[in-house]
């Protein structure tokens, strides 16, 4: 044989021999995404339809044992009121756990704050919680590995390995994390992680009476909820920031961040 | 080479291997990275299924037709209009988590509070948000002091049923 065909033969086996079995059968697409569907979870707001009742913070923090009375939460509902004369103000007195009772401003220090009916421009409520960013900055300051994102996009905090040093507190431009007062770890949203995995909706998109929440698997194309974020106008809050949140907004307002 | 090298150098060995087999010890084998890589999701992987193993405290709304449920037993003393006005409202809303009722808890709250309903009912004068299509009241001024369902029927508010 001479070294020219012989490299030549040795090639087309080798080549032969490393297609794999499974390559020459046909694939199904379906039938793969069946074996592992991929999931990854996203949220819907829609502002148009929150009336701020507030049903929501209640029965997020009881299903996931936040104390009712502290002045901390994992979602939680504001209140945007711009006058005509082109004042703004924000509120969202006790994470609106009793919803919004009083027309008064809640304005901190500063007091309750009277607005004249007839000078309100625009008022609208916008409920909050943890965007669990594809690229998250809270998980990249843990320095022990006790926060972190799942395969299926949840961030989620590690109780037993959490030593406490707040800085993901502080890293989220969101202000979705604090100080569990019980536990003493960071405590966020966890898009009810142990409801969604027995097939049940969260208890904040349960609670919510309006739809204004709504919760999907975003890799599902055939997700009623999928279909809105793909094809309406939806925004994300503070987009310059990065983080690529997974939570997304109907109707939102540039002055909401 | 001259002892003064040695021995701190040894110091300084048994020092690192001593933390080598403190950490050997101490951090569970478990620990890995996902999909999302070291920077965004190292961690402990039992953790997950920790957060997996977490009791539900409320039922499901839509998918466990929370309304035909409970009124499987409750038909007889509440009559709720499940199609307009409250029907949206999910039960558990204003009686609380009822994953295990009748067995546990055996009774459900039942807040009779004006604030349960003031939720909704506050006036508000925000025309521009669906608050607007909820009637409102003042509570200063509307039957101050009294509670609301000793009116109104909190599973059927209709003014003309009153
Ligand atoms: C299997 C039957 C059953 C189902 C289903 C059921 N309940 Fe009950 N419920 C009971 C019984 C029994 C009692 C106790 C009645 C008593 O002791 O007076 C009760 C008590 C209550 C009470 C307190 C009544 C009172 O007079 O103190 C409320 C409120 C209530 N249930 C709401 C609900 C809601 C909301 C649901 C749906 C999530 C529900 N129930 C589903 C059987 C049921
Ligand atoms: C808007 C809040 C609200 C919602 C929603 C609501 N309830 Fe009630 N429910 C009340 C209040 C308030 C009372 C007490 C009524 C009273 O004292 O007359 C009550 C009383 C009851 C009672 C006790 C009745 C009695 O006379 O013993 C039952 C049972 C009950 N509710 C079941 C339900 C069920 C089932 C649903 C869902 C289909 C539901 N409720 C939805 C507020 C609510
Ligand atoms: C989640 C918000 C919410 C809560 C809490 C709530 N309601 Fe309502 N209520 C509504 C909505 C929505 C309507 C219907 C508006 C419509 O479609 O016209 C309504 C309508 C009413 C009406 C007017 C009925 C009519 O014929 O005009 C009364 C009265 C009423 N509710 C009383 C109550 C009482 C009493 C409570 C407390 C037990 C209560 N509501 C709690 C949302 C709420
Ligand atoms: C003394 C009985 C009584 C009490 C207590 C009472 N209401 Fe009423 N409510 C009425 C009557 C009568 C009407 C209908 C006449 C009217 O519009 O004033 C009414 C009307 C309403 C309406 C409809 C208003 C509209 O413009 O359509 C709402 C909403 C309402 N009540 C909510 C409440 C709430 C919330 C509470 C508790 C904070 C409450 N009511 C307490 C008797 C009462």
């Amino acid at each position: 044989m001479k070294r020219r065909d012989f490299l030549k033969n040795s090639i087309m086996v080798i080549a032969g021999a490393s297609v794999p079995l499974s390559a020459l059968q046909m694939v199904d697409p379906k039938e793969i995404l069946a074996q592992n569907p991929d999931i990854h979870w996203a949220f819907l707001i829609d502002t148009h339809t929150c009336v701020g009742c507030g049903f929501c913070v209640k029965a997020c923090k009881i299903e996931n044992d936040v104390p009712l009375e502290a002045n901390v939460s994992r979602t939680w509902v504001e209140r945007y009121v711009f006058t005509k004369d082109d004042r703004r103000y924000i509120d969202s007195p006790n994470a609106a756990l009793h919803g919004y009772t009083d027309p008064r401003i809640d304005q901190g220090i500063a007091g309750m704050v009277d607005i004249d009916p007839e000078n309100v421009g625009k008022a609208f409520f916008v409920p909050k919680l943890c965007n669990q960013c594809l690229t998250p900055p809270c998980t990249q300051v843990c320095p022990v590995g006790a926060t972190y994102k799942t395969d299926d996009g949840v961030v989620l905090v590690d109780k037993k390995w959490c030593i406490g040093c707040g800085y993901c507190v502080m890293a989220c431009p969101y202000a979705a994390r604090f100080f569990h007062p019980v536990t003493h770890v960071p405590d966020k949203c966890t898009f009810c992680y142990h409801r969604i995995h027995q097939g049940l909706e969260t208890a904040c998109v349960n609670a919510c009476p309006f739809e204004a929440r709504k919760l999907c698997n975003i890799r599902d194309v055939n997700d009623p909820v999928t279909r809105i974020i793909m094809t309406d106008r939806v925004g994300i809050l503070k987009d310059e920031f990065g983080t690529r949140p997974q939570a997304f907004y109907i109707g939102l307002a540039t002055e909401v961040r | 080479m001259k002892n003064h090298v040695w021995r701190p150098l040894f110091v300084v060995i048994a020092i690192v291997a001593g933390i080598l087999t403190f950490r050997f010890f101490y951090v569970p084998n478990d620990f890995g990275s996902g999909k999302y890589g070291f920077m965004y999701s190292y961690h402990r992987a039992s953790n997950v299924g920790e957060w997996k193993a977490i009791e539900p405290k409320y039922r499901d709304t839509g998918r466990q037709h929370l309304h035909e449920y409970c009124l499987d037993c409750h038909a007889g003393t509440i009559s709720i209009r499940s199609e307009d006005m409250h029907g949206m409202i999910s039960c558990e809303n204003c009686h609380g988590p009822a994953l295990d009722h009748p067995n546990e808890p055996q009774k459900l709250l039942i807040d009779r509070s004006r604030d349960l309903c003031l939720r909704c009912h506050t006036h508000l004068p925000y025309t521009t948000s669906e608050r607007k299509r909820i009637p409102g009241i003042n509570p200063q001024e509307h039957n101050p002091g009294m509670s609301c369902v000793d009116c109104h029927d909190p599973h059927n508010p209709r003014l003309e049923d009153m």
